[in-house]
């Protein structure tokens, strides 16, 4: 306990001096202080406050993210979200539709970016560095954000300009043999090889869908990036397509941090550490998966896992 | 009866026949509340009546109209005294012209006789004769159909079949009239120009590379002896096409990706419709600027380089032909370029591909089905434009590729073989059509070398 209050009170700290102009008066008029209760409280009042239940530091967090707003145009789609995402970790992101889970997580890349009525407020940063900074090239960050999208989405390309497009655009490989070894090591990784070695030069969309959406976590990883956001990777694939992706996320998390949106409770006891909830942009619990799934401590949070909201 | 009064009262009665079925099919099974009984519902039954009503009386109106003026038409003929009845077709024709004429009260040629008035009477005769026929048998056909699809409703009957089936038919003959008239263009234009080549032979004209279609109307004109080679209003025309491609392609194509892709919604807003308006203006138009404005400026800015520009070059053509096909290629551009699955962008963006990368590498392969199609619709306006050159580009036949010179195009020779008081037997009007279907048969190829494009690279790109 007396670390996480530590890191509070230096994260308070860093948020005062990199709070970037502007951001004020576009930011909605609530308050903007690191809000935990300890206290249960009683539901429908509680999603006033905008408060979070449970634990929304991490040990050695990497990536943190901090009284996060998000609009589209009027919309406020993301209220006052603070979230720290530790290396090394699967973290699900849950919540009916429309509660802005994706949207969080296409902030950590700044896949919001295109949206051209979007705006986000607050602080995002990863291993330190603020992504939405005037020095930083989001087309840089998103090579250190790796993304894995909900419909699997190879290039009309070959199997292996797939995965090769990446290291390609970043000039990761200095020659053909070094650029080989990546696809090769990859799609290996990615537990693809094995099914496609024999025909690389064939197009990735003649895959079946899980192998396609292997091929994607392939590209994805080519690149070597620090974190992997992926959203909802299974909704399209059958169970045994999805099994194969959710072993195959076992295994990544061991060198990335993992942060998955989901739709299936079970995948996310299956495969995450923690679990964040949300509702209608509002961040309200976060917890370890077991005790999320036992012991919620938030009456929206018992609804929707229990089958009564969503 | 008039014409009009008779197609009026078979749609009153087709019109009353809608709800005499659908009362009757209500009838049947007892009332509004139990139309549940019937197979289809009510207003089905209504339109079978009436279409029962209506279809055989047009058929029979129809099929009157065809036959009636032939059969009155015999009938004279057997009235008149026996001299008449033998003169020679052209001359009977020009008989029976008068006789019509005379009924109708018009001037006639010729003097008037006691033969010929009379034959006139009887024609007015059997005129209103037909006329009554008509009207009795049509109203008749249409009550009786009626009747009869009346009598037949029953709760089982499956009338939305009934009804359905019309209307796919009737769906059928639309879309068959475009097909069919393309076919008829094409064959009258076949047999034309197979006329022309009994006269010219066809190497000749494939291969021939002197175009000059005067031929001597008598026989002891001096010159213009004729030739019908080809090849040189061939060249002109992919010359001038060329050139326009040149300009059109490249610019339209980064239009569309400005549009598609940078540019932000307020300039897209403002700047498509503008495009549009581009792609309004007559070619007429675009024929004047191109002969008064640009080819004045290509001739002077050529002069200052020390080129030799003729007054009507193909460069000054080809330019604003281009210009006229920019708004095709880019609107059609942006279509395939939007219609790239934005999957395939958040993939490439997902991966830290700026948006010039994302463009290069996975948007425009993905959409270049789309635009070699765009392409080869640009290619065929081109090929088919025929009011800029005209004025722009000239009728010297050269056979050049140098495109300062003046050129002219298949288009533009069949404006000018075909304008003004002309022969329909002799080589040179007959040229038209033989250069109308060799223009036909060049767009088609390319039509099908756009589709096996296409074809080929959506296997690759889906």
């Amino acid at each position: 306990m007396t670390i996480v209050q530590m890191m509070e009170a230096k994260v308070t700290d860093r948020q005062a001096q990199s709070s970037r102009a502007g951001s004020s008066d576009e930011g909605p008029a609530i308050d903007k202080g690191v809000k935990r209760t300890p206290a249960l409280p009683a539901s429908g009042q509680f999603v006033e406050t905008g408060m979070t239940v449970g634990d929304v530091r991490c040990q050695d967090p990497y990536v943190i993210a901090e009284n996060v707003d998000v609009f589209y145009g009027a919309n406020h789609a993301i209220k006052n979200v603070t979230l720290e995402i530790s290396k090394q970790e699967v973290i699900a992101l849950i919540g009916p539709s429309g509660c802005g889970k994706s949207t969080f997580l296409r902030c950590l890349n700044r896949m919001n970016d295109s949206i051209e009525s979007a705006r986000v407020s607050g602080s995002i940063t990863l291993g330190g560095q603020d992504i939405y900074g005037k020095d930083l090239d989001p087309v840089a960050l998103r090579a250190r954000v790796g993304m894995v999208f909900q419909k699997p989405n190879p290039f009309p390309k070959s199997i292996y300009d797939n995965v090769a497009y990446g290291p390609r655009i970043h000039g990761l490989a200095a020659d053909r043999a070094e650029l080989d070894d990546i696809v090769h090591s990859s799609l290996e990784r990615a537990g693809l090889l094995n099914e496609v070695k024999d025909r690389l030069d064939e197009p990735g969309t003649g895959l079946s869908g899980g192998q396609q959406q292997r091929l994607c976590i392939a590209r994805t990883i080519a690149v070597n990036p620090e974190v992997i956001l992926m959203d909802e990777p299974c909704s399209a694939l059958d169970p045994i397509a999805t099994a194969r992706i959710e072993d195959l996320m076992d295994e990544l998390s061991q060198d990335y941090a993992i942060v998955i949106v989901t739709h299936s409770m079970q995948q996310a006891a299956r495969v995450s550490k923690r679990v964040a909830y949300f509702h209608l942009g509002l961040l309200i619990e976060v917890d370890e998966t077991d005790r999320i799934f036992t012991n919620p401590q938030h009456k929206l949070t018992e609804d929707y896992i229990t089958g009564r909201i969503g | 009866m008039q014409g009009t009064t008779l197609i009026l009262i078979l749609a009153a009665m087709s019109f009353a026949a809608f709800f005499f079925g659908r009362g009757r099919s209500v009838a049947l099974v007892g009332g509004p509340r139990h139309s549940t009984a019937l197979h289809s519902l009510p207003g089905y039954y209504g339109y079978f009546t009436a279409i029962w009503c209506l279809l055989p009386a047009l058929a029979v109106l129809l099929l009157w109209v065809l036959l009636e003026p032939r059969i009155i038409v015999a009938l004279i003929v057997k009235g008149l005294p026996e001299a008449q009845r033998s003169l020679s077709v052209g001359e009977l024709d020009l008989l029976l012209n008068n006789i019509q004429n005379l009924a109708a009260g018009d001037a006639i040629s010729g003097d008037l006789d006691a033969a010929l008035s009379e034959a006139a009477t009887r024609f007015q005769d059997y005129t209103t004769v037909s006329r009554r026929i008509l009207a009795a048998s049509t109203l008749a056909v249409a009550g009786l159909g009626g009747a009869i699809a009346w009598r037949r409703i029953r709760p089982d009957l499956r009338a939305r079949n009934r009804v359905e089936g019309i209307v796919l038919l009737a769906l059928i003959a639309a879309s068959s009239i475009a097909i069919l008239t393309t076919v008829g263009i094409v064959l009258s234009v076949l047999f034309e120009a197979l006329r022309f080549f009994q006269k010219v032979p066809i190497s000749e004209f494939l291969f021939g590379l002197n175009w000059s279609p005067q031929t001597a109307i008598r026989a002891d004109q001096v010159g213009s002896s004729g030739s019908f080679g080809a090849v040189p209003l061939f060249t002109g025309t992919m010359l001038i096409t060329g050139i326009a491609m040149f300009v059109a392609v490249p610019v339209g194509l980064m239009t569309a990706i400005y549009l598609a892709e940078y540019s932000s919604s307020r300039v897209r807003n403002i700047a498509k419709p503008l495009l549009e308006v581009l792609a309004g203006i007559p070619t007429v138009v675009y024929g004047f600027f191109a002969a008064l404005t640009v080819a004045p400026w290509v001739r002077r800015t050529g002069e200052s380089l020390g080129l030799e520009v003729a007054s009507e070059s193909a460069l000054a053509a080809g330019l604003v032909m281009g210009i006229m096909i920019i708004p095709l290629v880019s609107s059609l551009a942006d279509d395939a370029i939007n219609a790239v699955p934005s999957a395939m962008r958040d993939g490439a963006l997902g991966l830290g591909s700026t948006r010039a990368e994302t463009m290069t590498r996975v948007i425009l392969p993905a959409a270049l089905p789309g635009i070699i199609g765009g392409v080869l619709l640009a290619v065929s306006r081109a090929i088919g434009e025929t009011m800029i050159v005209v004025m722009a580009a000239g009728l010297a036949a050269n056979l050049t590729v140098n495109p300062f010179e003046a050129v002219t195009t298949v288009t533009v020779q069949i404006v000018t073989l075909l304008v003004g008081d002309q022969e329909f037997d002799s080589a040179k009007t007959l040229a038209a059509f033989a250069l109308g279907l060799m223009l036909f048969v060049v767009t088609l190829i390319l039509n099908v070398i756009g589709l096996v494009v296409v074809r080929k690279y959506r296997e690759q790109y889906d």
